[in-house]
């Protein structure tokens, strides 16, 4: 299976899986931003995509694609190192044009990792699973209250820095992630380089705005 | 007339691929500014010689900078910091300060194992160019300029890829050993002609078969082979490349 066995198919399972979990931040990031003017609005979303048949099946999907690509990810580093050899540089003059995220998207990959654990055990342990588990008040707030969950989340100025780290090292992640992916399917040329590294950019320091700004909103005036 | 300067040289040797290798340190004194580096290895191993030592070997063969035999990674650059598009016969004294000192390695990559301290086996090249380089049909005669009309923005395209010499310093430079840049450019080169076309699938699914079964890495789009190739060869080539093998393969 060319998807397994080539380093071209192995790489296209990256692009595909991390287009596919960009699409979903900006289903996530178009929600959130609810939050920010209507309550009642957000936790009709919350309750939409509560312990349903079709958001636990979207769920899996989702949990599915993000395993594929931090599979991969850890594949394809391993055969990377193999391929440098066993001997190192003594002297490295990283050229400019090289991208620092470009070189560290595993590490930033792990720090995306640790903060969706983080992520999951405040928000969607709380929620779906409660839910899942016919134990609705198991955080102290009701399952379908994600409002009030966003609002004692960010109420701790702990969980503020953490998830401003997170959402940092995301930004990183796609601002080459993005264009990188486009590149591996072939959608790139000596044009549209350019065209797909501003998109990139822009589109991740928007994506990333979107959860900045309400993790400050109720950071700096909690359920106001 | 460029000025001598004096500086300490620390060239890597190493006895064979399974040697651990080492470096060895030589001050350089009164050497000319318009000393290529290559030639400045020449008055090193002058000086080895006359001191009953073995001398430092290395590759080189045109000395003009389009053979691709030159494989020196000076001071943490393959090639050296040259002008753009210039290999290591083409990077020149003049361009360090006198007081410096020179680092010079071998291309490290599991792909091109050492032969001997900082001359690289280069083979695997050769059989990825053996495994679909070319087009099988014998081409006979010079045809006639205007047989089959090629638009000249492909011919220029297709050329710029042809420029590539195979002297892996992409390989070199890039974290993951990856050979994509070479092997890209040359499936572009013919692929970007009507000669090329008919055996475009073929020629890009044999060439990433066996760049890969002989364990080059994976490409993750850091940029690092474009910054440093000789020829200029664009990473366009490495998308040019993806399309014609993903192409090839939903279409098995």
């Amino acid at each position: 299976m060319w998807l397994c066995n080539s380093s071209i198919g192995r790489k296209v399972v990256m692009s595909v899986t991390g287009l596919a979990l960009i699409l979903f931040l900006t289903f996530h990031g178009s929600m959130n931003l609810v939050a920010l003017f209507s309550k009642e609005g957000y936790n009709m979303i919350c309750e939409f995509l509560g312990a349903n048949w079709y958001a636990v099946a979207a769920t899996l999907a989702l949990a599915g694609l993000a395993v594929l690509h931090i599979l991969y990810a850890f594949w394809l580093t391993l055969q990377n190192y193999r391929a440098r050899g066993k001997d190192r540089y003594a002297v490295t003059d990283t050229p400019k044009k090289v991208e620092w995220a470009s070189q560290n998207m595993l590490a930033l990959g792990v720090v995306i990792v640790l903060g969706l654990a983080l992520h999951l055990f405040n928000f969607w342990y709380n929620m779906m699973f409660a839910e899942l588990i016919h134990q609705p008040m198991m955080g102290g707030i009701h399952a379908a209250d994600g409002y009030g969950y966003i609002a004692q989340t960010f109420s701790n100025p702990v969980y503020v820095v953490l998830y401003v780290i997170w959402l940092l090292a995301l930004w990183f992640h796609l601002t080459h992630g993005f264009w990188s992916a486009i590149q591996t399917l072939g959608w790139n040329g000596k044009v549209w380089f350019n065209r797909w590294h501003i998109i990139s950019v822009v589109y991740s320091t928007v994506l990333v705005l979107m959860f900045l700004v309400v993790v400050a909103k109720f950071a700096l005036c909690g359920a106001c | 007339m460029d000025k001598n300067i004096s500086f300490k040289l620390r060239y890597w040797r190493q006895n064979g691929p399974k040697d651990k290798g080492h470096f060895d340190e030589r001050e350089m004194k009164d050497i000319p500014g318009d000393t290529s580096f290559l030639e400045m290895l020449d008055i090193l191993n002058e000086e080895l010689v006359s001191e009953g030592k073995e001398p430092f070997v290395f590759d080189h063969d045109c000395r003009e900078g389009i053979c691709g035999m030159c494989s020196l990674y000076i001071n943490g650059t393959p090639h050296g910091k040259t002008e753009r598009g210039a290999t290591t016969c083409q990077l020149y004294m003049r361009k360090f300060k006198d007081g410096d000192t020179i680092t010079v390695e071998p291309w490290r990559s599991a792909g091109f194992p050492v032969i001997k301290d900082c001359m690289v086996d280069r083979t695997a090249f050769d059989k990825i160019i053996q495994a679909g380089g070319y087009v099988t049909a014998r081409t006979g005669q010079p045809q006639d300029a205007n047989a089959i009309l090629i638009p000249k923005q492909d011919a220029d395209e297709a050329m710029d890829c042809a420029s590539c010499i195979g002297c892996g310093a992409c390989v070199a430079a890039c974290k993951n050993g990856s050979a994509m840049l070479f092997v890209s450019s040359k499936v572009s080169q013919l692929a970007l002609l009507p000669q090329g076309r008919p055996e475009a699938a073929r020629r890009a699914k044999a060439m990433v078969a066996k760049m890969d079964e002989l364990g080059f890495g994976n490409c993750t789009n850091t940029r690092a082979c474009e910054a440093v190739c000789p020829k200029c060869e664009s990473i366009a080539n490495i998308a040019r490349l993806n399309r014609e093998f993903i192409a090839a393969k939903l279409n098995d």
